[in-house]
């Protein structure tokens, strides 16, 4: 059993209708639902819009490459799993990708194996 | 290893009613004049609460949560946009509460309830056309999108846009109050929010798209602001208990409405163990508590219609005497060719086709309903059941032309091959 961090990109709706949100976090608490019962989910946590990025020796403080649209990084879950193969099976069932977002896949690398 | 599986779940269509209380609560804030403004800012609280959540879960109180994230954006906007001096002059009497964060006082339940109960005099304030009231209605209190109100209105968006543009051109001039009116006006004023309610209600209850989710929907919400002005004292009146009865009695058949193809089913071929028990209390309940006054009013007559209905045993044993002098008395009360054409169905079940068929000819205003599909339909089954079945093919025939709803057309389609197969058989 490995971690695994998947990082959500885009998928956010800015102009859904309310009963749309109810949908969509309908599908979202039945996806964490899932993945709890079945022991997979570690954590999750979601990210403020913005930020900033801080880049070479001379500290440049931008606001990223990512700051606007389907680049964005709304949240990330830990969730644990056996090899990279099977977490991205897990991933395909997540409900951001109904709105057009993407999910990154990354082992969490172990020092001392 | 699994984690203990507690996450709190969200109640129906919480986001819809979370979006109409801080619509109405943000318009105490900011004015009716401002309500492009209000829009903006429950989006924003609702988008922040979709993405927060979806990640995390959903939190132990999510609307304390939301209306925290609503207020704070709220108080942004007063900070940075300068809109201090084109707020309206609630704010001002908000601010004379003192503390440090007078909005505050605006989350609490009970002014939630009373901002609701501003934004349903404001959305049916007489000085609006019909259709801004009811388009708006949707959008402000119950928290539908243009195009859902487009979808369960059977319109266009741009027709819906048009309607609220026009309200919304009316607010700017600051004629219309946000407010509960008292005294007088009271009376007046509370028609029209009954008015408006039925036709919600009657919107989402028609039988042109029956199968459709969101014209159930749209007759919740009839009920819940229904509700929402039942608990105001100055409100409850035996109209709104009238109005609420006659909801709950119709909601009842809801799901006994169509057969397992979707397919429309008339009140005599309903299988009446569908018709839902604790609606009908709740329909008999209110019907009870309407009664209380002493004058008699349109919503309570056709409650009371709707009860016979719902309590009767079967179709046979319905009490058509009593349900005939009840709509006799409607019409006396509130004269409406629709309801002559009720009548006149009821007196065919107690004298016969072709006393129906004299009633129906009897009506005064027959021109209004000459593109009536139910007032062919209806001579075509009282021709069919005095073995006319030529002219009840016609009669079916006519009122196909006559609607373009595909369900209807079934219904009515069924009828005229049936008829035609007893005309050659």
């Amino acid at each position: 059993m490995s971690n695994f961090i998947y990082l959500f990109r885009g998928g956010q709706t800015p102009d859904a209708s309310p009963e749309r949100m109810q949908t969509q976090m309908q599908k979202w608490m039945n996806w964490i639902q899932r993945l709890k019962e079945q022991g997979t989910y570690i954590t999750g946590e979601p990210l403020q819009p913005g930020g900033k990025v801080i880049s070479s020796a001379k500290k440049i403080i931008t606001d990223g490459p990512f700051a606007e649209g389907k680049e964005v990084v709304a949240g990330f879950f830990m969730i644990r799993a056996n090899g990279l193969d099977e977490a991205v099976e897990i991933s395909k069932d997540c409900p951001v990708f109904e709105n057009g977002g993407s999910v990154e896949v990354r082992e969490v690398r172990v020092i001392n194996p | 290893m699994s984690d203990a599986v507690n996450i709190p779940s969200l109640v129906d269509h919480f986001f819809r009613h979370e979006s109409g209380k801080l619509m109405a609560v943000l318009t105490r804030v900011f004015g009716l004049s401002n309500l492009e403004l209000v829009e903006d800012v429950v989006q924003s609280a609702l988008v922040q609460a979709l993405e927060t959540w979806k990640i995390q879960g959903v939190p132990e109180s999510p609307s304390a949560w939301i209306y925290r994230v609503a207020r704070n954006r709220a108080l942004d906007v007063i900070r940075h946009r300068e809109v201090v001096d084109r707020l309206g002059s609630e704010w001002a009497a908000i601010q004379r509460f003192g503390g440090e964060t007078p909005i505050d006082r605006l989350f609490l339940s009970t002014e939630i309830a009373d901002s609701q109960l501003r934004m349903i005099f404001t959305c049916c304030h007489p000085d609006l056309p019909e259709e801004s009231q009811i388009a708006l209605t949707l959008k402000t209190l119950c928290g539908f999108s243009v195009g859902e109100i487009a979808h369960a209105l059977l319109t266009t968006e741009a027709n819906v846009k048009k309607r609220i543009a026009r309200a919304k051109r009316k607010f700017a001039d600051n004629t219309i109050g946000f407010e509960v009116p008292v005294g007088d006006s009271l009376k007046q004023r509370l028609d029209s929010v009954h008015t408006v309610i039925y036709l919600l209600f009657n919107e989402g209850y028609s039988s042109s798209q029956p199968q459709e989710l969101i014209r159930r929907d749209v007759c919740g919400e009839a009920i819940r602001l229904g509700l929402l002005l039942f608990d105001h004292p100055a409100c409850s009146d035996q109209d709104t208990a009238a109005l609420l009865a006659l909801m709950f009695l119709h909601a009842a058949r809801f799901d006994a409405r169509l057969d397992a193809e979707g397919r429309i089913l008339l009140l005599e071929e309903q299988d009446r163990k569908k018709w839902d028990q604790t609606l009908i209390s709740r329909g008999t309940y209110y019907l009870e508590e309407s009664a209380r006054g002493d004058s008699v009013s349109r919503y309570q007559l056709e409650a009371a219609i709707a009860a016979h209905h719902a309590l009767a045993p079967s179709f046979a044993e319905t009490d058509w005497p009593v349900i005939l002098m009840l709509y006799d008395h409607l019409i006396a009360v509130h004269p409406s060719p629709i309801h002559e054409l009720n009548r006149a169905i009821v007196k065919a079940q107690i004298s016969g086709p072709d006393a129906g068929i004299a009633a129906i000819e009897a009506i005064r205003e027959l021109d209004a309903l000459q593109d009536y599909h139910l007032l062919h339909a209806t001579l075509g089954e009282f021709h069919r059941r005095a073995g006319r079945h030529l002219e009840a093919a016609e009669c079916f025939r006519a009122a196909i032309r006559c609607t373009e709803s595909p369900s209807e057309r079934e219904l009515l389609q069924r009828k005229l091959d049936a008829t035609v197969v007893s005309q050659n058989g």
